[in-house]
């Protein structure tokens, strides 16, 4: 069965609930999708045990409250075609028609391997405040975070807000980057006022600037972590670390739309023109997507592009300075969080990078190409497909992220075959529609 | 602020969580692991988000769930292990 839509926004995060928001005050119909059973995205997830920000409590009451906004929640898109894309939901599957697409799809943290990181209790920095906020037991444990970037402050002061054992907070970043970054704060007031309320709610953590994890030891589970700075190599017994090197676009739905993408720095972020359009026709994106901006960013982008979805071009141009301004302080980031080259040499050969297939670095050597050493290793061929390890050997400098259009092959998430089934003929006719659409377009 | 728990089963062992948690945050009750990888190690959620597949659990019957998403229930059945 297919449903149809004026605006279709895929996720729920700050910038896809602006986009429907916006799109909705246009009376139009709007369906909102998105992976997690509450909306908010990453950074505004539902908190089993505590209150929300007001900006996202707002947000979603907003969402809420309009009748031609229509919120599927627990859903993913598992394959796309011109103007129609396939989305599994509890299992089952539903065919959604929209004339515009919004991909609100964020970021993801860049995770990088090193001895012991595949070691129960070891994870990202964002990954377990995201998974503390859903009911982790975390009360009482002792957790060294680490890695770089204002992320890892805000996971501290969530975990330590449900009662763990902050034991450090490890930047690989240098004293003098950190002191600059600091000095640029005044342009940005929210943000200054933002720095200080976590710096009065980490009170008491040591912030070990220029230092980072080596390695993690356990057995079953993470007992300890290798802590490597200018004094030397340190040992802290722990029951859990989290790692996390900043955010990645997640740019795999839009590359399999066939949308131009374009490398930021190391890793492809989804094009865009003013009016936030992709280089295809009616799918605009937003946040995120387009480069790591924050949630500032991500908001008035999605404001921006839920207007210009919904044909009200005035009200998404009124929003160009905000934007500017909102992207100024993202171009900060990488300036200031730069990472050195020794968190890319941690990993030894006998390190497993691709987690999924249990492929150690040593395996990925004396290959010409990434497709080469996939076929001959299965690296990058597990459940994740290859969006842990092939982002990790990106930023490595082992691998050429891929930017041209369909570099990514259906289905957009490993899916049941019952689903496929379901679909019947779905993906043949949308890869039969994609590969005209190309030929057609020539070498756009 | 709503305080109910939901009760659900891992491994055959009763596990509670709160009301909204998600199934990683019952498995991790019993432990840290989850899964085990193709060579056999222990694993446990890396990001949190649905990425991954590192927490992937049986639910209810069904094979390769992930549990960082999916919203514990009273009642659930979840299996360990691939």
């Amino acid at each position: 069965m297919t449903e149809p839509c004026d605006v279709l926004v895929i996720g729920a995060g700050p910038a896809g609930l602006a986009a429907a928001r916006a799109a909705a005050s246009h009376g139009v119909n709007v369906v909102l999708v998105d992976l997690q059973a509450n909306p908010g995205g990453q950074i505004w997830r539902h908190d089993v045990r505590k209150s929300a920000p007001a900006a996202a409590r707002l947000a979603v009451a907003e969402m809420r409250a309009r009748s031609n906004l229509h919120w599927l929640p627990q859903a993913q898109v598992v394959a796309t075609a011109p103007g129609r894309v396939l989305i599994e939901e509890a299992g089952l599957v539903r065919e959604i028609e929209y004339g515009a697409l919004v991909l609100a799809t964020g970021a993801r943290e860049l995770l990088l391997p090193f001895p012991g990181w595949t070691l129960p209790g070891v994870s990202g920095a964002g990954a377990l405040q995201a998974l503390t906020k859903q009911g982790w037991p975390i009360a009482g444990k002792r957790v060294l975070l680490a890695g770089s970037g204002p992320l890892l402050l805000a996971s501290a002061a969530t975990l330590r807000r449900h009662g763990a054992q902050v034991l450090a907070i490890c930047e690989q970043a240098p004293d003098a980057a950190l002191m600059a970054f600091a000095s640029q704060l005044w342009r940005w007031p929210g943000k200054l006022l933002q720095a200080a309320a976590l710096r009065t709610r980490l009170a008491g953590v040591a912030y070990r600037r220029a230092s980072w994890v080596r390695a993690a030891h356990g057995d079953e589970r993470v007992r300890e972590v290798e802590i490597e700075s200018a004094r030397g190599i340190e040992r802290i017994a722990c029951d859990q670390v989290a790692v996390g090197y900043g955010l990645v676009p997640n740019t795999e739905l839009a590359a399999q739309l066939g949308c131009a993408l374009e490398l930021d720095g190391r890793h492809p972020r989804v094009r865009v023109d003013e009016r936030l359009m992709t280089s295809v026709d009616g799918v605009y994106a937003a946040g995120e997507a387009c480069g790591i901006g924050g949630v500032d960013v991500a908001r008035v982008e999605g404001a921006m592009a839920g207007h210009a979805a919904a044909g009200a071009d005035d009200a998404a141009r009124a929003l160009r300075p905000r934007r500017r301004h909102a992207r100024a302080f993202a171009d900060l980031l990488p300036r200031y969080f730069d990472l050195r080259d020794d968190v890319r040499k941690l990993a030894e050969p006998t390190t497993l990078v691709c987690r999924c297939e249990d492929v150690a670095l040593a395996q990925l050597q004396g290959y010409s190409d990434a497709r080469a050493a996939k076929l001959a290793t299965r690296c990058g061929m597990g459940s994740c497909q290859g969006r842990i390890c092939g982002t990790a050997l990106t930023e490595l400098g082992l691998l050429v992220p891929a930017t041209r259009a369909h570099a990514a092959r259906p289905p957009v998430f490993p899916t049941r075959l019952a689903s496929l089934a379901a679909a019947g003929s779905y993906l043949d006719r949308s890869c039969s529609e994609r590969t005209f659409l190309t030929e057609s377009k020539g070498s756009v | 602020m709503k305080r109910s728990n939901v009760q659900l089963s891992i491994d055959g062992i009763a596990v509670e969580v709160p009301a909204g948690a998600n199934v990683a945050a019952a498995v991790a009750q019993l432990g840290l692991r989850f899964r085990r990888s193709r060579s056999g190690e222990a694993r446990a959620p890396l990001c949190g988000m649905g990425l991954c597949f590192e927490c992937r659990v049986s639910i209810d019957g069904v094979a390769h769930q992930r549990a960082c998403v999916v919203v514990a229930r009273d009642g659930m059945q979840v299996q360990r292990d691939d």
